[in-house]
C-alpha cells in the first residue's frame, strides 16, 4: 500500500493543545508541509508568539525561540541579521500581530526583513479567554465585548494584509483562509510561495490566515466555519495583495 | 577619543560584531560611530524602530548564537527593562550599556546616576539580576566593556554597562588591548542554529509547571549567587587604615570623590573612598569592612539618594551614613565635596547628622 | 483502492472531516478515546474515492491514507 497522505516529518508526534475543531492545527500542518516539500527544516528556526500558539516549540521538529507578547518580527529580524543562512518564521495571533506588535510587524515589513510571519486572525483573543481583538468583528460579542463590538467606540476591525500591503518595500502578502479543503490547498500554494521567497533571499512574506475560534466564539467547530464564510470573509477579502514583483505597494 | 566612541570601538575589539539600537542623546555617538565602523568588519548594524524592538533584536541575535550589543540611555532603558527580563529569564548573554542621563519622565540629557535603583534592583519583572558594571572614565569604560561579552557568556546573563552622560561626552586617551588577548567567543551548542540532526533548541522563558519554573528559578538563583562570590569589583582609595570619615561613591562621582579625598588629606584629615565597580554584584563586604574602620560614611552620588541604600545595608546600622547628592546635571567640584566631609568633621561627638533621608 | 485509516487517540472529536468528506464515508464512534472525545470513525468505507479532503481539513493530522494500485490525483496538494 502506498501512503497518500500523512503527518510531515516538520510535525512532531506531540497532540496539540488546541481546542477541538480549531484550525490551528492545519496552519501548523501547512507551515510543516511547506518546510518538508522545500526542503528547509534543517535550517528553519521558528518564533512563537505570545497566544494560543505559544506552545508551537513542541508541535514543530524545528529549533524555536519564544518571543514575548507580540515581539517575534524583532527576535527574528535580530537571528536573520546575524545569521541570513538560516530560515525564521513567526507564527502570531492576532492580539499579539496586529495589536501588542504592531509596530515590530510594521517596521519588519517596511525594512524588507528575508522573514516570514504567518498571521492566524481568528477575530478574537484565545488564549486569554476570548477577548476583544483588533480584529474583532463589529458586534461580536467577546468576553471584554459583552454587548458585541461598538465601531463608533472601538474602531473598525484591522484588515493587516491590506495595511501592509501599503507598504512600498517589495514583499509578499497574502490572505487565505483554511476553513475548507479548497480554501486550505490554496491557503497551502501561498504560504510555500512565502517560504520560497525567503528561501531565495528576496522579500519579507506575511500571510494571514482567517482561522476559527469555536470555543471563544461559543459555536461548533462546522457553525464556525459557516461564520468564517458568511461573517469574516466579505470583511476580509482573500488573495494574494502583494507580491515582490511589483514594483510599489497598493 | 570621545568615551561613546571609545565604547562603540571596544565592542568591535571584544569581537562583537552586531549592534542594534534606537537613537537616544546622550549617547547617539555609539550609533553613530558603529553605523560607520561595523560595515568596514563585515558587522551587523540595525537601527531599530524603538527600544522594545531593539532589546528582542538582542534576544533572537543571541539566541542565534552570535555576540551582540546595544547602548542606550535613560528613557530607552526603561523601555527595554521588559526585554531585559526575558533575556534574563531565557538565559541569554547580551551587553547593554545605558549612558545615564536625568530623570524622572523626559528629565535632561546632563549626566546622572538616577538609574541605580533600575539597573541593580531589576527595572523589569520577575526574580532576576542582570550584572551592573560601572566605570569612572573611558579607558575603563573600554576596559569593562571588553571584559562584559565575557561575564555574559560565563554567566549566560546580561551585562549591564552602567555610565553616565559625563563617560559618554568626555574625550579622554584610550588604549584598546591587544585583540588577542582577548578570550574568544564561548561556543553555544543551545543556539537556536538550525535543528538538522541533533535534538531540538528551544530559547524560552515560559515554564508553565511550578517545577519547572521554580527550578529555572532557582538555577538563576544559583548564577546570582555565584556572581555574587566571584564578580565583586571595586577600588579601594586610602580606606585601608583608620579614617574620620568613608566616602562612598561610583561613576564619575568617585572620580571627583577621589579628587576631594586627595584635597583633605593634604590637609592632613583622614578620609578615605571605597568605588563600587561591580553595582551587582554590589561589595557589600568590603564597604562593611571598610565602615569599620571610619567614624562617619559618606555617600555622595548624582541622585537623591538611590545607592545610599545599599550602603546602609551594608554598614548595617554600626556606623552613621549620611548622603549628599546633587541631580539636574548640576555636578559638584571636589571642594564641594570636601566641604561636606568638614560638615561631619565639626560636628559634636556622639551626635550623627544627618543629611540624608535616612539613617 | 483506497484506505482511510484515522488514528482515534490524535482525534479530537471535531467532526470537520465528516463534513469536508462529500462520499459520506465517516461518521462518529459511540466510543469515547483515553482523552474523553468521541472520535471519527469509517463507516462506509467502500465508498471512498481517496479524495484527501478529510485529512487536509484535519486539524489534529489524525488521518493517514493509503492506496492500492493507482490513484488519479483530483487535484495537487
Amino acid at each position: 500500500m502506498r501512503t497518500i497522505f500523512e503527518k510531515p516529518d516538520a510535525l512532531t508526534d506531540k497532540i496539540t493543545h488546541y481546542c477541538p475543531g480549531c484550525t490551528h492545527g492545519v496552519i501548523h500542518r501547512l507551515v510543516a508541509e511547506s518546510l518538508d516539500e522545500l526542503g528547509l527544516r534543517e535550517r528553519t528556526v521558528g518564533i512563537a508568539p505570545v497566544g494560543c500558539a505559544v506552545l508551537a516549540y513542541h508541535y514543530f521538529n524545528t529549533d524555536f525561540q519564544e518571543a514575548a507578547h507580540g515581539r517575534a518580527a524583532a527576535l527574528a529580524t535580530g537571528a536573520k541579521r546575524v545569521r541570513p543562512d538560516l530560515i525564521l518564521f513567526t507564527y502570531q495571533g492576532d492580539g499579539d500581530l496586529a495589536s501588542i506588535g504592531m509596530a515590530e510587524t510594521i517596521h519588519a515589513c517596511n525594512r524588507g526583513e528575508k522573514i516570514t510571519t504567518i498571521f492566524v486572525n481568528n477575530a478574537v483573543y484565545g488564549m486569554t479567554g476570548g477577548q476583544m481583538a483588533p480584529t474583532t468583528m463589529p458586534g461580536q460579542v467577546t468576553t471584554t465585548s459583552p454587548a458585541g463590538r461598538d465601531v463608533a467606540e472601538c474602531g473598525q476591525p484591522i484588515r493587516m494584509a491590506e495595511v501592509l500591503s501599503q507598504i512600498k518595500t517589495p514583499g509578499y502578502i497574502a490572505r487565505v483562509a483554511v476553513h475548507t479543503p479548497a480554501h486550505i490547498v490554496k491557503a497551502k500554494r501561498c504560504i510555500k510561495q512565502a517560504f520560497k521567497y525567503q528561501a531565495e533571499g528576496r522579500c519579507y512574506s506575511l500571510v494571514e490566515c482567517l482561522s476559527t475560534c469555536p470555543t471563544n466564539w461559543g459555536m461548533t467547530p462546522i457553525e464556525s466555519i459557516k461564520w468564517v464564510e458568511e461573517t469574516m470573509m466579505p470583511y476580509y477579502p482573500l488573495g494574494v495583495k502583494r507580491t515582490p514583483d511589483e514594483g510599489e505597494g497598493g | 577619543m570621545k568615551g561613546n566612541e571609545a565604547i562603540g570601538e571596544a565592542a568591535v575589539c571584544a569581537g562583537c560584531l552586531n549592534y542594534f539600537a534606537y537613537p537616544i542623546t546622550p549617547q547617539s555617538e555609539v550609533a553613530e560611530y558603529l553605523s560607520r565602523r561595523l560595515p568596514e568588519v563585515g558587522g551587523t548594524f540595525l537601527q531599530g524602530e524603538s527600544e522594545v524592538a531593539v532589546s528582542y533584536m538582542l534576544f533572537g541575535a543571541s539566541a542565534a548564537g552570535e555576540r551582540v550589543f546595544t547602548t542606550s540611555s535613560s528613557p530607552g532603558i526603561s523601555l527595554m527593562a521588559e526585554g531585559m527580563s526575558y533575556l534574563s529569564g531565557a538565559q541569554l548573554p547580551v551587553v547593554i550599556v545605558n549612558i545615564v542621563r536625568g530623570g524622572p519622565g523626559l528629565g535632561g540629557i546632563l549626566p546622572a546616576q538616577s538609574d541605580y535603583m533600575q539597573a541593580v534592583k531589576g527595572a523589569g519583572h520577575g526574580d532576576y539580576h542582570v550584572l551592573v558594571l560601572a566605570p569612572a572614565g573611558v579607558q575603563e569604560a573600554v576596559d569593562l566593556t571588553i571584559d562584559a561579552f565575557t561575564l555574559a557568556e560565563r554567566y549566560s546573563n546580561p551585562v549591564l554597562i552602567l555610565g553616565d552622560g559625563m563617560i559618554g561626552q568626555m574625550m579622554e586617551p584610550v588604549e584598546f588591548p591587544d585583540p588577542e588577548t582577548i578570550p574568544p567567543p564561548q561556543p553555544r551548542p543551545w543556539a537556536t542554529t538550525g535543528m538538522k540532526d541533533r535534538r531540538q533548541n528551544l530559547i524560552r522563558s515560559l515554564f508553565l509547571s511550578p517545577d519547572s519554573l521554580e527550578y529555572n528559578n532557582m538555577h538563576l538563583r544559583a548564577k546570582y549567587d555565584a556572581m555574587e562570590r566571584d564578580e565583586v569589583r571595586y577600588e579601594s582609595y586610602h580606606a585601608e587604615r583608620k579614617m574620620d570619615v568613608l566616602i562612598v561613591a561610583y561613576g564619575t562621582m568617585a572620580r571627583i570623590c577621589k579628587t576631594a579625598v586627595d584635597v583633605l588629606r593634604e590637609q592632613g584629615l583622614k578620609v578615605g573612598l571605597v568605588r563600587p565597580i561591580s553595582l551587582y554584584p554590589y561589595p557589600m563586604q568590603v564597604v562593611h569592612e571598610a565602615a569599620q574602620k571610619a567614624k562617619d560614611v559618606l555617600v555622595v552620588e548624582l541622585s537623591t539618594g538611590q545607592m545610599v541604600e545599599d550602603v546602609h545595608h551594608a554598614v548595617a546600622g554600626s556606623r552613621p551614613v549620611h548622603f549628599f547628592g546633587k541631580t539636574g546635571g548640576n555636578i559638584p567640584p571636589p571642594d564641594r565635596i570636601a566641604d561636606e566631609v568638614r560638615k561631619l568633621l565639626v560636628k559634636k561627638p556622639g551626635k550623627s547628622r544627618k543629611t540624608g533621608r535616612k539613617s | 483502492m483506497p484506505c482511510v485509516k484515522i488514528d482515534k487517540e490524535r482525534c479530537k472529536g471535531c467532526e470537520l472531516c465528516t463534513f469536508a468528506c462529500h462520499q459520506h464515508v465517516l461518521g462518529m464512534s459511540k466510543e469515547l478515546n483515553t482523552k474523553g472525545y468521541f472520535p471519527a470513525l469509517v463507516e462506509r468505507g467502500p465508498r471512498c474515492i481517496g479524495c484527501r479532503m478529510c485529512a487536509v481539513m484535519c486539524p489534529d493530522v489524525a488521518i493517514e491514507i493509503g492506496i492500492h494500485g493507482v490513484q488519479y490525483n483530483l487535484y495537487e496538494y
